[in-house]
C-alpha cells in the first residue's frame, strides 16, 4: 500500500526555510509521499537535497523528487499581470510538489505537464516475502 | 540570499579579482560525463588528465580543481581559467545500488557515504561558480527534477550557463530534447568521449565567458 499526504500551501506558508523542509521530510521519511500545493523556492530545493544527503542511512535512502508547474510563456500579458498579484497577495501556490521516498518510489516521470509516478516492489508484502524465501 | 547579494557584491567590486581567477563549473546529474569532459578539457590543452571515470555513478566524490586552464578560440584569443569537477547532484543514493555493480559491501557503504557528502559539497560550491557547463546526458530525459533544480539555482543566482548535451555518438541521444527543455540556454551536443564537437564547445564557453 502507497500512501499520499496532502500539504496544503497554507500549512507552509509561514514557515521559514528550513521549517519547511524538515516537515516534508519527516513527512518522506514516515513512508508517505507527500503532495504539496505550490512549489518551494528553487533555493529551497536545492536545501532539500542538501539535507535529505545528510539524512541518509541505513533506513533512509533518499527522495524522489518531481515539480509540475504551468509554463508561464504559454500566458498572454494580461494573464502573467494577473498571476503576479495573485502570488504576492496569496503566495505562489501554483503547480503541485511530489516527494517520495526513495525506497517506495522507483523514479517519476515528467513529460512535462503529466507525472508518471513509478513504486518499487513492496518489501512487506506476503508475496514478496515469500519470493525472497524461495530464492 | 543577503549572502549571495554581498559575496556577488565584493566579487564585482573587488580590484583583486581578476579574470585570471575564473572558476568554470562542470555541475550535473550523475554519469553525465562530467568528468570525461574535464578530463577532455584537460588533455587537449593541458595534456594530462584531471578526473578518473566510471560507468558506476559517483565515481567522483569530491570537488575537484585545475587551475589554470588556458584555452585558444580561433582568433588565437586565450581564456585562462580554474576549472572545477564537481560530483553528480542526485536525490537518492543507495549502497545496494553499487552492489549491483560488482562493489564489495564495506566499499559500498563507504562510497554511498562519500557520494553524499559530494553532493553537499557540490551544492555548496555553487556560490563560488563565476560560469557554469551544465552536463546532461542526452540519451536521458531532460526533465528530471535534478536538472530543472541545478538550472533553477544557477538562474537564482544569476550565473551564466552553457548547457552540454554530452553522449551524441549514440542512437538515442537527442540534443532536441534537452533545447526543448531549456531554451532559455545555450545548448551544445558533444562527445565528450570521442571529442566529437568539442571545437564548438570551446567557442561556446568563450562566448559565455565574454
Amino acid at each position: 500500500m502507497v500512501t499520499f499526504q496532502f500539504v496544503p500551501y497554507q500549512d507552509i506558508e509561514a514557515l521559514t526555510s528550513a521549517k519547511r523542509i524538515n516537515k516534508l521530510l519527516n513527512i518522506v521519511k514516515g513512508d508517505r509521499i507527500v503532495i504539496m500545493e505550490g512549489r518551494l523556492r528553487k533555493e529551497e530545493e536545492a536545501d532539500l537535497i542538501e539535507i535529505t544527503m545528510e539524512e541518509i542511512g541505513s533506513k533512509f535512502r533518499g527522495i524522489e523528487l518531481s515539480v509540475i508547474y504551468p509554463d508561464k510563456t504559454k500566458l498572454d500579458a494580461m494573464q502573467k499581470l494577473r498571476s503576479m498579484f495573485t502570488n504576492m497577495i496569496l503566495g505562489d501556490r501554483q503547480g503541485l510538489t511530489i516527494i517520495g521516498p526513495a525506497s517506495i518510489v522507483k523514479r517519476i516521470e515528467k513529460d512535462p505537464d503529466k507525472i508518471e509516478l513509478f513504486t518499487k516492489d513492496n518489501v512487506n508484502s506476503p508475496r514478496y516475502r515469500g519470493k525472497r524465501k524461495n530464492k | 540570499m543577503v549572502k549571495t547579494f554581498f559575496r556577488k557584491f565584493f566579487k564585482k567590486f573587488n580590484p583583486f579579482n581578476k579574470k585570471a581567477n575564473l572558476k568554470v563549473g562542470l555541475y550535473g546529474p550523475p554519469n553525465g560525463g562530467k568528468s570525461t569532459l574535464a578530463n577532455r578539457i584537460c588533455m587537449d590543452w593541458l595534456g594530462e588528465e584531471m578526473s578518473s571515470v566510471s560507468h558506476i555513478s559517483h565515481e567522483t566524490r569530491e570537488i575537484k580543481i585545475k587551475e589554470q586552464v588556458t584555452i585558444k578560440n580561433k582568433k588565437g584569443k586565450e581564456l585562462m581559467f580554474s576549472l572545477v569537477d564537481t560530483p553528480g547532484i542526485a536525490t537518492k543514493i543507495d549502497y545496494e545500488e553499487f552492489l549491483k555493480k560488482g562493489i564489495k559491501r564495506t566499499e559500498a557503504k563507504k562510497r554511498a557515504k562519500e557520494a553524499t557528502k559530494g553532493v553537499i559539497d557540490a551544492i555548496k560550491w555553487l556560490d563560488n561558480m563565476d560560469f557554469v557547463v551544465v552536463v546532461l546526458d542526452a540519451t536521458k530525459d531532460p526533465y528530471s527534477q535534478v536538472n530543472i533544480t541545478i538550472i533553477g539555482n544557477l538562474q537564482a543566482r544569476n550565473i551564466p550557463v552553457l548547457i552540454a548535451a554530452n553522449k551524441v555518438d549514440l542512437n538515442k541521444a537527442s540534443i532536441d530534447a534537452i533545447k526543448a527543455a531549456f531554451p532559455q540556454y545555450e545548448v551544445v551536443g558533444i562527445s565528450a568521449k570521442y571529442g566529437k564537437n568539442v571545437e564548438d564547445f570551446y567557442d561556446n564557453l568563450f562566448k559565455l565567458v565574454n
